[in-house]
Parts: C-alpha cells; structure tokens; sequence
C-alpha cells in the first residue's frame, strides 16, 4: 500500500505537473508570446511511396544507349505488371524533344485560335474549371510490336513494351473547341507542344470533337513531366503520336498541315513502295503478357497464362488463346468491365504437360476485325513476313515457344 | 397505370438531372489572345505556304549556315555522324526502301528545321537562315538547284519526288470510321 501511495504520488505529481505545463503553454501560445510548434511533414517515402526494394527490377528497359540528341525510348515492363492500368513512373516513353521540360502551370496557358469565333487563352486554373471527364485509355507507340526488336528479340518489354494504360483526367477538347466556337469551314486541328522542339500534329476536326481529352491527370495525381506535365492531348484508341505533350496550342485550321511527325519521321512505306501516313487508329492485339519470352516456365502442372488485349476499334469483344501454335484456339476470360479504348487483362488457365508448345493470343473486337498471324498479314498486304519487322502499325500474333525445360522464347518466323 | 407513374416519375427525375450547362452557350472561362500573342505564335507551314513568314534563301547560302549550326551532327554534306543520321534521302522510309526523299512537301522539312533545329537552340534561326538551310538540305537531295530562291512563294511550289506517292489522307475520317490499314477480314 506504502509503495503504492507513493508512486500514485509521483504519477500525480508529473501529471500535475503536465498539465500545467500545457496550461501555461496554451495560455502562452494564446498571448502569442512562443509560436506553435510546426506541424509534422511527413519526408521522402513517407510523403510519396515507392515500390519495395526487392521490386527493383520493375523498371522501364531500352534498346539503345541514348546520346545527347537521339530519341528516348523507354518500355513498360508488361511481363512484370497485373491488371489493366500502368503505374504512372512505368509508363512508357517515346520523345522526340531535347531534354524533357518541367513547365511551371501558374504561367502555362492553352490557346485556342484560327478558324474560331472566339480565340481564346487559358490558364490550367480555367481549364480545371470546365466540367471534366476521366477515362481509362491506353496509349501505343505506332512503331510498337517490332517483331524481332531488343539484343535477344525474346522479352515482351522490348517488343510489345510501347503500349500503356492509364486513367486520364481532363476536360474535353470539344468543350473548348465549343467556346471558342468552331467555324463551319474548319476540318483539321494542328495540336502543338510547348516543349523547345515544338511538336506538332494535324488532327481531323471530327475526332477533336468526338471523344479527345485534353488531360492534365494521370492516374489520379497531376500528369508527370515525362508525360506531358501540366496538359497532354489524348487522341482515344488512335496511334499515340497524336497525343502532344506538353499541349499548348490548339490552330483551328482546314488542312492537314503534313507536319514532320506524320509526314517525314512516323511516314511509312507500303508493301508497293507508296507512301503512308495519317493512319490514326490503331488494330486489334493481344499479347501474352506470362509466360513470355525470356521466363522459365517452373515445370509442368497448372499454370494461368494472362496478358493484355486493345483495340483502336474501341472494345475487345473476345481473345483466345492458343497453346498449339494456333492449330486450335479456346476463348480466354476477359478481366471485367472491358473499357473502350482500355488494355483488356485476359486470363486463361492451363495445364502444361511438359512438352515443347507453341502459346498464343488473338484479339477479336468489337468490330470483327481479328488480329492476324504474321503470316496472314503478308498474304492479306501482298507481300512477305519480313516486311513488318520494321513496319509502323504491326498488329500480329505473337507465338512464344516453351521448351521442355520451360525456357520461353519468340517464335515468331524469322526469330 | 404503375408503369406509367413510374415512368412519369423517371422522366421528371431525369429532367431534373440535365445538367444547366446544355443550355449555356458558353462558360464564359479564358480571356481573347491579345494582338501581340498571337502575333507571337511561333509560324507553322502548311503544304499551300499558308503561314509562311517573310524571307529567302539559297542553297549557296545555306551551306554555310549548314557548316556552322548542322554538321556537327549530320555531319558534312548531310552524310551523318555517329550522333544522327544523315539527310540523304530525307525522311524515314522503310520497311520498302527509297532512293529519293519520301517527304511530300517541302513546307514540311522547312517547318521541321524552323521548329525543332538546330536540335540543341532551336527557333533561333532567322527566317533568312531557315529557308537557306532548308535550301541547302533539298539542294543535296537533288531537289532544288544551287541558286534557287526559296521563300513563301516559291517554297510550297518545290516538287519533292515522292509527293504524289502517298495514299491519301482522310479529311473525311469520321467517328466510328474503320482504319484504311490492317482492315483484315473478319473470320467466320
């Protein structure tokens, strides 16, 4: 009982003592004679997370050594991701800038101007004003799906690594384009970025008042500088060339201006030797994400094959896969809800026996358009399999082969 | 009659929903560009000239301006280097290959150099400059002749080899449209 009464003694006593010490304080604070303390901030991971340390090789992949005046291209590790949408620091990247710009949005401003009644200036403060719209779209390189691309021409990331899927915020551009109000002779947009090297683009004015979004968020959070930081275009289901970053100007005009992004670097040849250009949306795919080239399948038994599926011809009605080598196909399960414009997960289970196989997927869309074997698409353009390993636009099926010490590498002809 | 309340009902609910701004004209947001904004807008060309600033050049001129502000990467006489590729043929034609240049207009290499060169300073040359390098560049292409004088007339009228080469473009693109390529047939 002693000891008791006399620690209880001490406990009131500190806490007595507490609390005059809080009282005095707050009646300090109150006269303003000391200043509150600092609220806390959290710092470094603690103010914005990042992925473990033994997640470290989830990383964006090249195939060349950048120098101080070539393009940057980075690759999604799609191999390495699950479900439909990218990770904003793994989306990929391809450049045609010197340097990449952090533009300050208090003094960035979008302008509308040309064949409109009223050219208009905005600030990204205004453009947050107008009603705003968020859509989960995936974004592909038209120079993606290089067939035999990277040193051992096996690994998804460097072949197929050029698409991404991302939830974009923004405002519609029909919804600017309506304030400024269109004249009836207009046809074409020319979109132009604000990074040093200008980049521009010519976009039909029916698809800049059909369903492009002028974003400035990504997955949630402001638009990352690599991405376009503070306004981006997106242009849903079309090559992704036409998404300017960096978006600054919007020139009512009407004509295609042939600009040197679609009529010099990103023109094509045809199988005849004819040009092409202008080729906006982009064709069915679908790509075995597990196994892919480079893995090892651990040994026979059950295993789920999965990947992703898009189409620029808006919604992936169904893929199948495979794992004949395309002697037979059984549909594969689509990851729901199926978005338009949207990477589509699929996933089918499968039971390998441990012999040598040939696995495969095949997009189908809304459409009925099916993605073709690459064989197919030579006969179908008149022309042979190796025309596509450097053609823009190549939407084949991608065969991978898993030998019977599970090894999975490309299968494609010619690989 | 339960329907038809219901449906009454759900007519009015929806009613109520449509949002005001169908009926504003405007939002009234932004502010017009003033003369000098747009006056300042960095010059694009479109195939016809249309937008063409003053000013002329030619390929005597641009060799020297070359010399200065391009070889360093595209090395001399627009052969390459190990930093850039070369500008003979000009363009990125593949997989088919072409001899000649498959850009279709010479605006659109002009708009190029103005815009986006010299890579590291670029829209600093003067508009003299950038129709004298553009001069040069089609003078090694074989395109133009050494004394030719490029400026906004005459520059949208230089025939590039491969301009009538190309499969068209869709002004006519509507939504919902297929795409001209990889249009494969569907199977049954």
């Amino acid at each position: 009982m002693g000891s008791h009464s006399s620690s209880d003694r001490r406990r009131f006593l500190t806490s007595g003592g507490a609390l005059a010490a809080f009282v005095m304080g707050a009646i300090r604070s109150v006269r303003g004679q000391t200043p509150a303390p600092a609220p806390y901030e959290p710092q470094g991971l603690l103010a914005y997370g990042q992925p473990s340390k033994f997640a470290s090789t989830v990383v964006r992949r090249t195939t060349a050594r950048p120098t101080a005046i070539t393009d940057t291209a980075l690759m999604t590790p799609l191999q390495d991701l699950d479900g439909i949408i990218t990770p904003s620091g793994l989306h990929f990247l391809m450049d045609h800038t010197n340097g990449i710009p952090d533009i300050d949005p208090r003094t960035h401003r979008l302008m509308l101007h040309g064949m409109v009644d009223r050219p208009l200036t905005f600030t990204m403060d205004e453009i947050r004003r107008f009603p705003s719209v968020s859509r989960i779209h995936f974004l592909e390189c038209n120079a993606n799906s290089r067939p035999l691309r990277g040193p051992n021409r096996e690994s998804v990331q460097l072949i197929h690594g050029r698409t991404s899927c991302s939830e974009w915020t923004g405002v519609l551009l029909s919804v600017l384009l309506k304030e400024c109000g269109v004249q009836s002779k207009a046809t074409w947009v020319i979109a132009e970025g604000g990074e040093t090297n200008k980049y521009t683009m010519s976009i039909p004015l029916a698809k800049a008042l059909d369903d492009t979004i002028v974003a400035y968020a990504q997955n949630g959070e402001p638009i990352r500088p690599h991405q376009g930081f503070p306004l981006r275009l997106i242009a849903p289901g079309w090559e992704a060339i036409r998404a300017v970053k960096w978006l600054n100007r919007i020139h009512v005009v009407d004509k295609p201006y042939a600009t040197w992004h679609e009529a010099g670097n990103n023109a094509d040849t045809a199988a005849d030797g004819k040009g092409l250009w202008y080729r906006f949306e982009l064709g069915p795919k679908a790509v075995i994400t597990r196994p892919s080239g480079g893995m090892r399948v651990p040994g026979p038994g059950f295993h789920e094959i999965t990947g992703l599926a898009w189409t620029g011809g808006t919604l992936v009605r169904r893929v199948d896969v495979s794992t004949d080598g395309g002697k037979t196909y059984q549909e594969a399960q689509l990851q729901q809800p199926v978005l338009r414009h949207a990477h589509t997960r699929f996933r089918f289970p499968w039971k390998w026996n441990g012999e040598e196989c040939v696995i495969q997927a095949r997009c189908t869309d809304d459409r009925g358009e099916v993605q073709p074997t690459i064989e197919e698409a030579a006969r179908i353009f008149n022309t042979t399999v190796d025309y596509f390993y450097q053609a823009d636009h190549f939407n084949g099926i991608q065969p991978w082969r898993v030998a019977r010490d599970g090894s999975v590498t490309n299968a494609i002809a010619g690989a | 009659m339960r329907s038809r309340e219901l449906r009454l009902i759900g007519t009015a609910v929806i009613l109520a929903c449509v949002p005001w701004v169908v009926h504003a004209q405007t939002f009234g947001f932004g502010r017009p560009p003033t003369p000098e904004e747009i006056k300042g807008v960095f010059p694009s060309a479109a195939p016809d000239g249309t937008g063409l600033p003053p000013g002329r050049g030619t390929a005597k001129d641009g060799a020297a301006v070359y010399a200065q502000k391009c070889a360093a990467c595209h090395g001399p006489n627009g052969t390459g280097t190990a930093l850039h590729r070369g500008l003979i043929p000009l363009g990125n034609a593949k997989p088919v290959k072409l001899e000649e240049s498959l850009v279709p207009y010479a605006t659109t290499v002009w708009d190029f150099i103005n815009r986006a060169m010299p890579w590291t300073t670029p829209g600093t040359l003067t508009p003299d400059e950038a129709y004298a390098v553009t001069a040069y560049v089609l003078y090694l292409n074989k395109i133009v002749g050494e004394a030719d004088v490029l400026d906004a007339t005459t520059l949208p009228k230089v025939r590039m080899p491969h301009r009538d080469n190309f499969i068209p473009a869709q002004p006519g693109w509507t939504p919902g449209e297929r795409r001209r390529l990889g249009n494969y047939p569907a199977r049954q």
